[in-house]
């Protein structure tokens, strides 16, 4: 696949990897590439290296072993598979929630031992109203003063996470019927730490051996990650940093400036990249970037830390997942600051072909050899600024005929969230889900839609997300983002009001008119996906929509997934009762017949909701469509009001 | 006049080239979808396990082949041209002694369909499937001439 349109749909990203081609700089489609053919026993999920008896295979096509040493079956080794990885996707956003909430604890002894680096550069409440309306689901005195909220939500919070038995607090914004379902299936998370833990314990040499068991396990670990750690990091974070606004903002390569230093952040965790929001605009560093002869310093970032710094500064997004290499091709990059989560190791490589500092920030995300400035709550300022200054200092080693960045970039609208996407529709003064759900009980909307998750080069880059995306709003389905796949979409230009007259069914410009939103709406990063489960919640509270989420004309779809998280957000979603499909390639479960089959048909009786396989965009749209078609049925709803817009 | 041959020393034993192998004998040559095909496919490689060294095993297509010699349909013939051993389903008759005389176990009986199952080099294709698949290149397809030692 040497061919860079085969590659991606993304101009940019086509530029910069024919300079890559002709630079010899290797990047992730050429390592894929090598990669190819890949393992079949590795595709399939039949390998097995819980023990070490093994590895063990199954052979897939009957004639050799069918049991590994131990004796487990292709069952118990594609569903114990499946599970781990659900178990990892977990802990990753989970403890993302952790050192947020770990965060906010300080802030509220920070009250007590004031901050010598003063309190306008240290963190603090900045959603007072968010704090109070935590503190009462929590049940906390929220007439007490925000430190004292602070220090004991926090407390609450961090407790979620080492809870051993009951039920994790926020599994109650669930509708009652949703909770029903979870207590007679013994889904209900009890601990955030302990449905991960005791998920990897029974995926162990001689333990869970029935793969319906392991999956329903994997459905109760990940939606300690759905209803706990991930919700507990968007919520917190939005009490720290701020809730989003709708904001305008840009995206894509071309958001790099040639004469200045360009910062760019990349991972997960925003609470380090808001203070680079704020050190990129100290006055003494803008005078030392003046003097190294730059017009001054450019922040823009990759993945979810940009969603995040997009959501509540504006900051522009310089590219989704697949073009983080790509940044630093362009020659014009004088730090890559990362957290965590989704950054390749190959960056390493490449920065060391141009002059890009890669810094690595946090210490359980190292690379050996590469600058680390460990960052801290405590003195994220200081930290911060050192290493600005090091970009800025870095500028003048950049070798300007090495430079070339993209011309692309696009405007978006970012910053819904489940605050204040459907509010919008009803207005400044009635802020209520009711329009929302009136819009879609009349037909005028179809339905909605999350499209969520990652790139991946074994799919045209940007192609599944965006073709998608398209054919739902043009069957007036509203789409709600997060992730890569949010900034796939605004490359494209479907984050813009306007978008909704070149692309969407009539009825859904009628609302996006009306209103004055895009037809696909970005709530964030992929810890964000928990503002999607609560948005369904307040959907049917509102009511006439049915009483659980599972009752609702919607439906999920990771098109370009790659990480282990996207599994466990499918089966968070599915768990919660939606119908999901997941793009690229299907789970590695399709050495058992009967796992596959499990997930794909079985499990509509025992949550509501399923996983889908399919590689077409246009055939996902048509199965998401048919899906929300029925539910409408079901709810014995008017057919959508208008047919489809033109393609 | 091209050989298929092994590295023996870069085996590693992963079994790709047997997955590669039947999925490219396969109806649909899809790995998702050969699994749901009425009759799987077989591989006609398999990589044995001896003195702690692996040996991805197939059909070495022998000049002078005892299979051929004992073939008493005359399904199984030499061609000079393509340096390969064919074998014209048409004429077998699920005899196996092409099974029972060769050296290195490489034919292999389908008990149902009652035909040797043979490496085939892929036929058309550029590139045998276990070539393509091995991940250390310990099977390799190259000019006869380059191997004389």
């Amino acid at each position: 696949m040497g061919n860079v349109e085969q590659r991606s749909i993304d101009k940019a990203t086509q530029e910069v990897l024919k300079k890559a081609q002709a630079e010899n700089i290797n990047t992730v489609w050429d390592r894929f590439d090598q990669q190819q053919p890949q393992c079949g026993f590795g595709q399939l999920g039949l390998c097995c290296t819980v023990c070490n008896m093994g590895p063990c295979r199954i052979d897939p096509f009957g004639e050799g072993a069918q049991t590994g040493a131990c004796g487990a079956n292709a069952d118990t080794i594609t569903a114990r598979n499946l599970a781990r990885k659900v178990a990892v996707g977990a802990s990753a956003h989970s403890d993302h929630g952790r050192d947020v909430a770990h965060t906010l604890s300080l802030i509220s002894d920070g009250a007590k031992h004031t901050h010598k680096g003063g309190h306008s550069h240290s963190y603090e409440i900045s959603d007072v109203e968010k704090l109070k309306a935590l503190a009462v689901e929590f049940g906390i005195d929220s007439t007490k003063n925000k430190d004292e909220m602070a220090k004991e939500l926090s407390k609450k919070l961090l407790e979620e996470f080492g809870r051993q038995q009951g039920e994790l607090t926020f599994t109650k914004r669930a509708p009652k019927k949703r909770q029903e379902i979870w207590k007679k299936l013994g889904i209900t998370p009890r601990g955030i730490d302990r449905e991960v833990v005791e998920l990897l314990h029974t995926t162990t040499m001689g333990v869970d051996n029935d793969y319906k068991n392991l999956i329903q396990s994997g459905m109760r670990c990940a939606l300690s990650d759905g209803w706990g750690g991930s919700m507990i990091a968007t919520d917190v974070q939005d009490i720290i940093l701020g809730s989003p606004q709708p904001i305008r903002g840009k995206v894509n390569l071309g958001v790099l400036k040639e004469n200045y230093v360009n910062i760019v952040v990349h991972g997960h965790e925003p609470v380090l990249s808001e203070m680079a929001v704020k050190a990129a605009q100290d006055p003494e560093l803008l005078k030392l970037a003046k003097k190294m002869g730059a017009e001054g310093i450019n922040l823009a970032g990759i993945c979810c830390t940009a969603n995040e710094v997009l959501m509540r500064h504006g900051i522009p997004v310089a590219g989704n997942f697949l073009q983080q290499e790509l940044a630093i091709i362009t020659g014009a990059v004088e730090v890559m600051m990362v957290d965590v989560q989704c950054i390749m190791p190959a960056l390493q490589e490449v920065a060391a072909c141009f002059h890009t500092k890669l810094v690595t920030t946090s210490p359980k995300a190292r690379f050996p050899g590469v600058t680390h400035i460990e960052f801290n709550p405590e003195n994220a300022y200081e930290t911060t600024k050192q290493i600005v200054k090091l970009a800025v200092e870095n500028f003048s080693a950049r070798n300007k005929e090495r430079v070339n960045i993209p011309a692309e970039e696009m405007d978006l609208v970012a910053g819904f969230t489940k605050e204040v996407v459907f509010q919008i529709l009803g207005g400044k003064y009635r802020a209520t889900y009711r329009p929302l759900n009136e819009a879609i009980i009349s037909g005028r909307l179809r339905g909605l839609a999350g499209v969520v998750g990652c790139n991946n080069p074994r799919q045209t880059h940007d192609y599944f997300h965006t073709t998608l995306v398209k054919e739902l709003i043009r069957h007036d389905v509203l789409v709600l983002q997060t992730g890569c796949s949010a900034i796939a979409c605004a490359k494209q230009g479907l984050l813009i009001p306007e978008a909704a007259k070149l692309y969407a069914g009539q009825g859904l410009q009628e609302i996006c008119e009306a209103v004055g939103i895009p037809p696909v709406l970005h709530l964030g990063s992929c810890v964000d996906n928990s503002r999607i489960l609560t948005a369904a919640s307040h959907v049917i509270t509102e009511g006439g929509l049915g009483e659980d989420i599972s009752d609702l004309p919607a439906a999920g779809c990771a098109p370009e997934w790659m990480s282990e998280k996207a599994i466990t957000i499918g089966f968070y979603f599915v768990a919660s009762g939606v119908y999901t499909v997941f793009g690229a390639s299907p789970f590695a479960t399709m050495g058992s017949k009967n796992v596959t089959d499990y997930l794909t048909k079985g499990l509509e009786g025992v949550t509501g909701g399923s996983f889908e396989f399919c590689d077409d965009p246009i055939k996902t749209a048509k199965l998401m469509i048919a899906h929300i078609d029925k539910k409408r049925q079901d709810l014995k709803l008017k057919p959508a009001m208008y047919e489809a817009g033109k393609a | 006049m091209k050989q298929l041959l092994y590295e023996v020393k870069k085996c590693l034993g992963c079994r790709s080239c047997e997955v590669a192998c039947a999925l490219a004998h396969s109806l649909s040559g899809d790995l998702y979808k050969a699994l749901d095909e009425e009759k799987l496919s077989m591989p006609r490689k398999k990589v044995l396990a001896c003195g702690g060294k692996n040996y991805p095993v197939s059909c070495r297509h022998c000049e002078d082949a005892l299979c051929v010699d004992a073939c008493m349909a005359g399904a199984l013939v030499f061609d000079k041209q393509k340096g390969q051993v064919l074998h014209d389903a048409e004429r077998c008759v699920g005899c196996w002694m092409c099974v029972m005389v060769c050296p290195y176990g490489a034919i292999r009986p389908d008990i149902k369909d009652k035909m040797p199952l043979r490496c085939d080099k892929c036929k058309d294709k550029d590139e045998p499937a276990c070539v393509k698949a091995c991940p250390t290149r310990a099977v390799i397809e190259q000019e006869k001439a380059e191997v004389k030692k």
